[in-house]
């Protein structure tokens, strides 16, 4: 119970926190804002005074900041998030938009790298200090010092450039999936295989698994039944920690490679001072994170009944 | 007992990874600050009869699209980057020092409320709130600072809260507090010898951060602007000429690479 409350505290701080710092951000922007977003609307080259003035008096661009701020803050309480200031639509229906491209590409990448990850880092738990358990430390150690951009590149130059397998942008078939969904789950999947060698390395030192050996099962009856479960709480945990890192990517790769989503949009909007767009995707992203952690709180407290006393 | 630690002051034995790390980055370091005294050079003059030429005496890693020395920009690039990320991480290190020491030692509405705001942002992603820094500071390489500071000190805080938090309830403060010491004392002999070795890990992870968030913004085109010499934006001017010129992408890569890979092993694992 406590839990949640704490999660809702931190979902209204988060909200608070993006709602002022867009606003400041909305006063205190260097330059002329009218005319910026009137080069959004009408391009650089068909921008005059008069289109500024014009785009000023309908913004209300001028006036006292303090009963702003209290206005900007009703409306976001009434979720009344505004329009675009460069497209003119509302920001919901922006983001609703893009959502959905970010949210497959996310999800994609999540269970791309479950499935590289965590069953690489049980095979290297099982047997510490091997082989495997070497080449995966690494491995992973190499590609965390890999900035996803990085892998981008280098997943473009050699599967789309060199070997023209795959397309190095673009978004609709099945095919624009895999290098930016690939590129995010390297970066994951080194972390999870990390968390999941880990508690597998301490789940098969505990006596339970030597007794469960003991009793007859074999190594794999005693993996699915008694190492499974254990080896999901932190890695499920991790998960929802590495939610940010996933957004950063996200953010990223659907920059370099093309992808209409939620990050291109939120590095479009900051680029052309769309703050009421800033603001929608900002907030869209940081109560993201609150509710995927809320969600895997409840997750753990099932999974594993102990953290609940 | 905690006096003599004081003067013992206890020195994490460096591991072997850590002083691979320590190496990669020392060879870096070297590229950047003595590579431009030995071949001197200008990382902006620009020549177009050498573009996508390979190296000669004066630029010994060739030169880019516009015939400007790859090498010279690097070791500029391989300056500014770090600079920046070990100003954030020092502010963020002694704002996360500060706040996390009082938050832990008055406890009640400060604490609650530094918590609060730790957690919200820890919500958001670091680069939006760094993306959302440089569009309200003037200045690009202020806007990195104030922006990474405002991502980087969260992490200093949490750490500090907790094994200060620790350390006030341990019998040792207790006797030192009965014993009429002050709180400079305390956190002086009690608390910092305790948060010193991960104050480093800290920081080795932070700067790594730093560099990669500069670099990945300069990629995307949103970070520092050119003609400045920046790696994220030297690797994504060079991309499309990587067939003609493959050294002078390699460069600014493996360089990236060398000091990213450096930081991380000199973090060393999280739980130290």
């Amino acid at each position: 119970m406590s839990a949640i409350v704490s999660r809702l505290v931190q979902a209204l701080m988060v909200a608070i926190l993006i709602g002022t710092a867009t606003f400041v951000m909305m006063r205190s922007l260097p330059g002329d804002a009218a005319w910026r977003i009137a080069a959004g609307r009408y391009g650089y080259d068909n921008v005059d005074a008069a289109a500024a003035d014009a785009v000023r008096a309908e913004l209300g661009l001028d006036g006292p900041a303090h009963m702003a701020l209290l206005q900007w803050l009703g409306d976001l309480v009434r979720l009344d998030f505004g329009n675009s200031l460069v497209t003119g639509q509302p920001v919901v229906d922006e983001i609703a938009h893009q959502l959905g491209a970010s949210a497959s590409l996310a999800l994609v990448a999540v269970l791309l790298s479950l499935v590289i990850g965590p069953p690489l880092g049980i095979l290297a738990g099982l047997r510490p200090g091997g082989r495997l358990d070497r080449a995966l430390l690494v491995t992973s150690t190499g590609i965390k010092a890999v900035p996803q951009f990085l892998v981008a590149l280098v997943l473009i130059v050699i599967l789309a450039v060199q070997l023209r397998w795959l397309p190095a942008a673009g978004h609709g078939a099945a095919r624009h999936f895999i290098l930016p969904s690939l590129t995010l789950a390297l970066g994951l999947a080194a972390v999870n295989a990390r968390i999941a060698r880990d508690a597998m390395a301490r789940i098969a030192d505990m006596p339970f698994w030597r007794f469960a050996q003991w009793k007859g099962l074999s190594e794999r009856q005693t993996l699915l039944r008694h190492g499974l479960r254990n080896v999901s709480v932190p890695l499920i945990t991790y998960l929802g920690l590495q939610f940010v890192t996933l957004v950063e990517g996200v953010i990223i790769v659907e920059s370099v490679f093309g992808w209409p989503g939620i990050g291109h949009a939120l590095v479009h909007a900051i680029f052309s001072r769309d703050v009421p767009m800033v603001q929608g995707t900002a907030l869209v992203l940081g109560l993201g994170f609150v509710l995927v952690n809320a969600a895997i709180d409840l997750a753990i407290r099932h999974l594993d009944p102990r953290t609940a006393a | 007992m905690s006096v003599l630690d004081l003067s013992a002051a206890p020195q994490p034995p460096l591991s072997a990874t850590r002083r691979v790390g320590v190496v990669l980055i020392a060879l870096v370091a070297a590229l950047s600050l003595l590579g431009p005294l030995i071949v001197q050079g200008d990382p902006y003059a620009q020549s177009l009869m050498k573009a996508l030429a390979g190296p000669d005496a004066a630029a010994p890693l060739g030169y880019d699209h516009l015939g400007r020395s790859v090498f010279h920009r690097l070791a500029y690039a391989l300056r500014l980057s770090p600079v920046i990320a070990l100003a954030a991480v020092m502010t963020a290190g002694a704002a996360g020092l500060a706040l996390g020491t009082l938050s832990a030692a008055k406890g009640g509405w400060i604490d609650r409320c530094l918590v609060m705001l730790a957690d919200a942002l820890l919500a958001l992603p670091g680069l939006l709130l760094i993306l959302m820094v440089l569009a309200m500071v003037p200045g690009t390489a202020l806007g990195f600072w104030a922006g990474l500071s405002l991502v980087l000190w969260v992490e200093f805080f949490r750490l500090t809260r907790a094994a200060t938090r620790e350390t006030l309830a341990s019998p040792a403060v207790q006797a030192s507090r009965l014993l009429g010491f002050g709180a400079a004392y305390v956190f002086r002999v009690h608390i910092w010898p305790e948060i010193a070795p991960m104050m480093l890990t800290a920081a080795a992870f932070g700067t790594a951060t730093a560099i990669m968030a500069i670099a990945a913004l300069g990629f995307v085109h949103v970070g520092m602007r050119a003609p400045t010499p920046e790696l994220g934006l030297m690797m994504v001017e060079l991309l499309p000429y990587w067939r003609e010129a493959p050294l002078a992408l390699l460069a600014p890569v493996l360089a990236t690479f060398a000091l990213l890979l450096g930081l991380t092993l000199l973090a060393g694992s999280r739980k130290t």
